[in-house]
């Protein structure tokens, strides 16, 4: 099976690499359209500015290419940033375009000094369902309020909540933690830092890629 | 609802070894730092800190092996920290397999580093170290090269700087308190909290679970890093963990 990592000069790719690589498989890191296309399954890793993400995915003119890839109704995960790059737009900066592939907009986390809160939001957090059920998803199996680890100041407002896989709880704040739409997936949390829970969603994805 | 409050093992590297001192210093081997990551990690700690003890003094950064084999079969956030000085230093870091660096004596030669470093990796990778010792009441000292040069600075406004310049989170260690396993300088961790609005992970003092409990619930830090209660055995992480949970307005990962 072949996995490919979207490889666009973005964080940390070596754990993605290295959870896939636990289940046995061998992932291939790429900014090639052809190997792109021809991935069984697509990961689109990123941390960092959604601006300067989307910068370099245009560098790479990997924009088309995975809105393409999608199109084929072969699984695609986003993870952290590269889940909020699936959207419309973000906030971030003023206004940024996203890839668009999901309805919605990636917003910052309301802040309040005096709630304590405090931002980037580090740690771990449980999940929840929303109105999708979980069976047959990369989160099959998985049991609800699961600890995840989540780093991040933006959070994905998804228009259609049909496409809500799972919601978390930040103070009085519940955002979009897990994304579906048919095939398309997107977690704000890291599969790849979440202990043995993540490494069970990583094995939910490669499963469906099958 | 809150995020948890983390539990992070720190682990000090000198010549491929773990090590722990008394005030950063007196240095004693306690064992191998991939085999101590992966004992932790299966243990159920929340994060993983790697700092090369010795970095900073001897203009050196040699933790990468170390990183690249940790992160085969540790799947929580790795920190690294000591001789980040270039921003190909970063990259370094992140390539072998780090979430984020810990910035300390480079930050305060060059403070302009800091916003650099979180422009290009963003803030989220980008822990501000700073290394305090207490010089009377309510006032505190920034010291660099691991503990041992004093630098005039005041440790509250330097967090403020660090803040201001891009970092994501703080992470304090207290000289006075560090190896000491008598607890946290509650003080100093509680004035940190008050002025700042990124996360907080608080080092050094850490011996008993008690020390961490009465941290938490005088002060409004994110993490807790321990060393000397993890690799001296005085407790283990899951019941470390029950104990923090047990009580009412403390939450942890189990």
């Amino acid at each position: 099976m072949k996995i490919v990592i979207v490889d666009y000069g973005i964080g940390n790719v070596r754990s993605i690499y290295n959870a896939f690589s636990y289940q046995g498989l061998n992932p291939i890191l790429s900014n090639d359209s052809e190997v792109i296309l021809n991935a069984d399954g697509l990961v689109l890793p990123g941390v960092g500015a959604f601006s300067h993400a989307m910068k370099n995915l245009i560098k790479y003119n990997l924009i088309n290419i995975i809105k393409n890839y999608a199109k084929t109704g072969k699984p695609l995960l986003g993870i952290c940033l590269g889940m909020q790059l699936l959207l419309e737009e973000s906030e971030e900066f003023g206004y940024t375009k996203g890839i668009g592939l999901i309805k919605g907009k990636v917003v910052k986390l309301p802040f309040n000094k005096s709630n304590q809160v405090k931002l980037p939001s580090i740690g771990w957090c449980g999940i929840k369902s929303n109105v999708v059920k979980w069976e047959k998803t990369i989160l099959n199996e998985i049991n609800l309020n699961s600890e995840m680890y989540f780093v991040h100041s933006f959070v994905s407002n998804v228009t259609d909540q049909n496409e809500i896989l799972s919601v978390t709880d930040y103070y009085d704040f519940t955002f979009c933690s897990t994304l579906k739409k048919g095939n398309i997936y997107g977690c704000q949390f890291h599969p790849e830092k979440s202990s043995i829970v993540g490494l069970k969603i990583i094995k939910n994805f490669i499963d469906i890629c099958k | 609802m809150k995020r948890k409050s983390r539990i992070i093992a720190r682990l000090d590297i000198k010549n491929d070894f773990v090590i722990k001192g008394i005030h950063l210093e007196g240095l004693r081997k306690v064992g191998n730092p991939n085999e101590l990551a992966l004992k932790y990690y299966n243990d159920g700690i929340d994060e993983i800190i790697l700092m090369d003890a010795v970095a900073a003094y001897y203009d050196r950064n040699s933790l990468s092996e170390i990183v690249k084999r940790t992160c085969h079969n540790v799947f929580v956030p790795i920190t690294v920290g000591g001789g980040i000085r270039k921003i190909e230093d970063i990259q370094i870091a992140l390539n072998s397999g780090a979430d984020k660096v810990a910035i300390n004596t480079q930050a305060v030669n060059e403070p302009n580093f800091i916003r650099r470093s979180s422009e290009v990796f963003g803030s989220q990778c980008i822990i501000g170290s700073i290394d305090a010792k207490k010089k009377s009441n309510k006032n505190w000292e920034v010291f660099i090269d691991n503990g041992r040069e004093p630098t005039g600075k005041d440790v509250l406004e330097w967090a403020r700087e660090l803040e201001f310049l891009g970092a994501g989170e703080i992470m304090i260690t207290s000289i006075d308190q560090e190896g000491t396993k008598k607890g946290f300088d509650i003080e100093l961790n509680k004035a940190l909290s008050e002025i700042l609005t990124i996360p907080i992970i608080s080092c050094g003092g850490a011996g008993h679970v008690n020390h961490i409990s009465e941290l938490i619930l005088n002060t409004n830090i994110d993490a807790v890093a321990i060393a000397s209660i993890l690799h001296y055995k005085l407790d283990e992480i899951p019941k470390l963990k029950e104990t923090l949970n047990d009580h009412e307005v403390i939450n942890v990962r189990l």
